[in-house]
């Protein structure tokens, strides 16, 4: 489990072909069926991976005991770590919360678990997404290398969209999540124009069920964004709004990780709070490997990404 | 031929009233902008209508404030064009935003930091000074025409509120008023349209419009397209067509007009040729798409040539001819959508980080836009609209002279 949280800083090692080859072959269903067992492996998702929610969101397990208190244990899972490192930040008040995410590069490898079951948690329609993953091809076949790029929402702690909101309906929260107000915003799409990462998409009020004799449940089923429930209809917030990547707000305040953290097959992902010197974002943030998309801007997002 | 244009005029504005049924009873699925390419017909016809209507209320200004004496018969139109045209410009932003019924959160949320905010505030003030204005500079007039037992004596009498006093003493008073509204008007004007340009200029996300040269560009375009819109309207729609006082009206508005123009277009040179020279790749790709994208037709033939070098070498050689400079001021005020559609979608079409178009597959999430049936719709609905009342206020009020119209 170690060289999971290490990573392998050999591009050969991690090479390209092998991760080709497993695309080829696992494909993203077996991605996600592997997600889906860590997820329940570990209790975070419930059997019902796939229904409504529960409202008692709190009622996760606690996690093992810390690795400080168990010296000679073996290394523990990075999401119980993490999962740990949340509760204690949920300890503090919420304006010494620092929530940062880390996506590691090399270990990604494009299999979309993570927009797929934000797009779940989240449910979001068409035209709206949170978390892309941008696939690049680099070279010509045969020289082809691949290389992943989820996009989630950088929650920047200047963040461009904020300023330019006729209706302060977007604001930059005490723990630095970029909060969108669904019943103040008007919908004018001003801070899809302003975020330099493309990160905000807009609700047109879509569904996968258009054209089709009637509307399926799931698209009935409500969304918990920013801890309110809200079912997806009649014209009501969010359709019509402005929407975005909120680190999954509602699941962090019930001691819950983000789900494209949990989802994460290769454990790519990692969150955290970065104001705790002990957590595991702490540690990797120090890493030579880090970099932020457009650092030149000097939005500071607070997603990095380990190249 | 009037009973035509009148009848094409109802089939448009039908047409217009599916188009508002679409986006007021189905919702936002109807149009063709999308989530990265946000901004599409709507805003770009929001931007062509204020700028006309800053523009002709800026020219209405010469002659209520600066007192310039060759424009003073087309005082009124002017101010009544601007009024017509910003009721179209509001109706089709509202059109736009995802939440119409939250219109009225922007005037009582404060937000001091964003430009679109201060647009609107701005434009509220303005629309409310434009109408005191024009009542000021018709109600001597309706002051004259109350006595006619018509529909339009009945409507002045209602309109000028019991102030039917229309003595020299009492049109002195309300020159003063003009004076002082106009006055007013001017910087009010300014921060309003150039705040409109604002509203692009700082979004430093988008190269394309992150310029400070856009509220400044933005406020001479608006005088070259109001210009032009006055000077058509003049040339052909004029009670005394024909006379030699209407020929000089029209030469000179047309003079006007090719001056504005020509320093529009330094601009926009300025504009292009400082990012291509650059060459900066990324600086550069909204200005490439602007010129050889799959739209170049926009910027070259619709913008360019039939927008720029036809008029204005008519301007330049046909000068003196009512009939050649309405048919410029027809092609530059017309064209001039060009030049906000390029504005607003080139700004866009930009994909700001690069393989997001071909990350995440859905109708919504792409870099190729062209407006929707809808969006055209409501579109009409917003010309057909303000032509409409353009062509109502001239029937009903006094907005060209008085004495020629009871003749």
């Amino acid at each position: 489990m170690d060289d999971i949280v290490k990573g392998s800083n050999d591009p050969e090692e991690s090479g390209c072909e092998s991760r080709r080859l497993f695309l080829r072959d696992a494909g993203m269903a077996a991605a996600l069926a592997v997600a889906v067992g860590v997820l329940e492996e570990i209790g975070l998702a419930p059997a019902s991976a796939y229904e409504a929610p529960s409202e008692k969101l709190s009622e996760t397990p606690k996690p093992l005991a810390s690795p400080a208190a168990r010296p000679d244990a073996e290394p523990q899972n990075i999401l119980l770590r993490m999962q740990e490192d949340l509760r204690r930040a949920l300890k503090k008040p919420v304006e010494q919360r620092r929530w940062v995410m880390g996506i590691d590069l090399q270990k990604c490898i494009g299999c979309s678990a993570c927009t797929l079951s934000c797009n779940a948690e989240n449910n979001l329609p068409p035209g709206v997404v949170y978390r892309p993953v941008i696939d690049e091809e680099i070279g010509e076949y045969p020289n082809v290398r691949r290389r992943f790029i989820p996009r989630p929402c950088m929650q920047c702690d200047n963040p461009p969209c904020v300023p330019v909101c006729p209706t302060k309906a977007t604001y930059k929260r005490p723990d630095g999540i970029v909060e969108i107000n669904y019943d103040q915003c008007i919908g004018c799409r001003y801070c899809l124009t302003a975020c330099p990462y493309s990160a905000r998409t807009a609700d047109f009020g879509d569904t996968y069920t258009k054209g089709t004799p009637s509307a399926q449940p799931y698209e009935k089923r409500p969304s918990f964004e920013y801890g309110r429930k809200r079912v997806r209809e009649k014209g009501e917030s969010p359709i019509g709004n402005a929407r975005k990547c909120h680190f999954c707000l509602h699941r962090l305040e019930a001691g819950m990780l983000p789900s494209c953290v949990t989802t994460c097959v290769g454990y790519a992902t990692y969150f955290g709070d970065a104001n705790d010197p002990d957590s595991l974002v702490s540690e990797l943030m120090g890493s030579p490997r880090i970099m932020r998309l457009k650092e030149e801007l000097g939005t500071k997002p607070k997603v990095f990404y380990l190249v | 031929m009037k009973r035509a244009l009148w009848g094409l005029w109802g089939g448009t504005f039908v047409l217009g009233l599916i188009g508002v049924y679409l986006r007021v009873f189905v919702g936002k699925e109807v149009v063709g902008y999308n989530s990265y390419i946000p901004w599409g017909l709507w805003v770009a016809m929001y931007i062509y209508f204020v700028g006309l209507s800053a523009g002709a209320f800026l020219l209405s200004t010469l002659v209520y404030v600066f007192g310039v004496r060759r424009l003073e018969p087309v005082g009124k139109l002017a101010l009544f064009t601007a009024l017509v045209t910003l009721l179209s410009a509001l109706v089709t932003i509202w059109f736009d935003i995802g939440h119409m019924g939250r219109f009225w959160k922007v005037f009582t949320s404060f937000a001091w930091q964003s430009m679109m905010a201060w647009m609107i505030w701005l434009y509220t003030a303005y629309f409310i000074l434009l109408i005191v204005e024009i009542w000021f500079a018709l109600r001597a007039d309706l002051a004259s025409v109350s006595r006619r037992m018509d529909l339009v004596g009945g409507l002045a009498r209602f309109l000028t509120m019991g102030r039917t006093d229309a003595s020299a003493a009492a049109r002195a008073r309300d020159a003063r008023a003009l004076k002082v509204l106009g006055t007013l008007g001017i910087p009010l004007a300014v921060a309003f349209h150039g705040g409109v340009g604002a509203l692009f200029g700082v979004v430093g996300a988008r190269p394309y419009w992150h310029s400070a040269l856009y509220p400044i560009l933005f406020l001479v375009s608006a005088l070259a397209s109001g210009g032009a819109l006055l000077t058509f309207v003049v040339a052909f729609f004029w009670p005394r067509r024909g006379s030699v006082e209407h020929r000089d009206l029209v030469v000179f508005l047309g003079q006007i007009t090719l001056g504005v123009f020509a320093l529009d277009l330094l601009l926009e040179w300025a504009e292009f040729s400082i990012t291509l020279y650059a060459s900066i790749p990324a600086h550069a790709e909204a200005f490439l798409l602007v010129l050889f994208g799959p739209y170049w037709w926009v910027f070259w033939i619709g913008h360019l040539f039939l927008g720029a070098a036809i008029p204005m070498a008519i301007l330049i050689l046909r000068g003196r001819s009512v009939l050649w400079v309405g048919l410029a001021a027809l092609l530059i005020v017309g064209s001039f959508f060009a030049v906000r559609l390029n504005i607003v979608v080139p700004g866009l079409a930009v994909p700001e980080l690069h393989g997001l178009e071909r990350a995440y597959t859905d109708a919504r999430l792409h870099f190729d836009y062209f407006p929707s049936m809808a969006e055209w719709l409501v579109g009409l609905f917003s010309v057909s609209l303000g032509i409409g009342l353009f062509g109502l206020g001239l029937r009903i009020l006094p907005i060209v002279e008085v004495s020629t119209r009871e003749a």
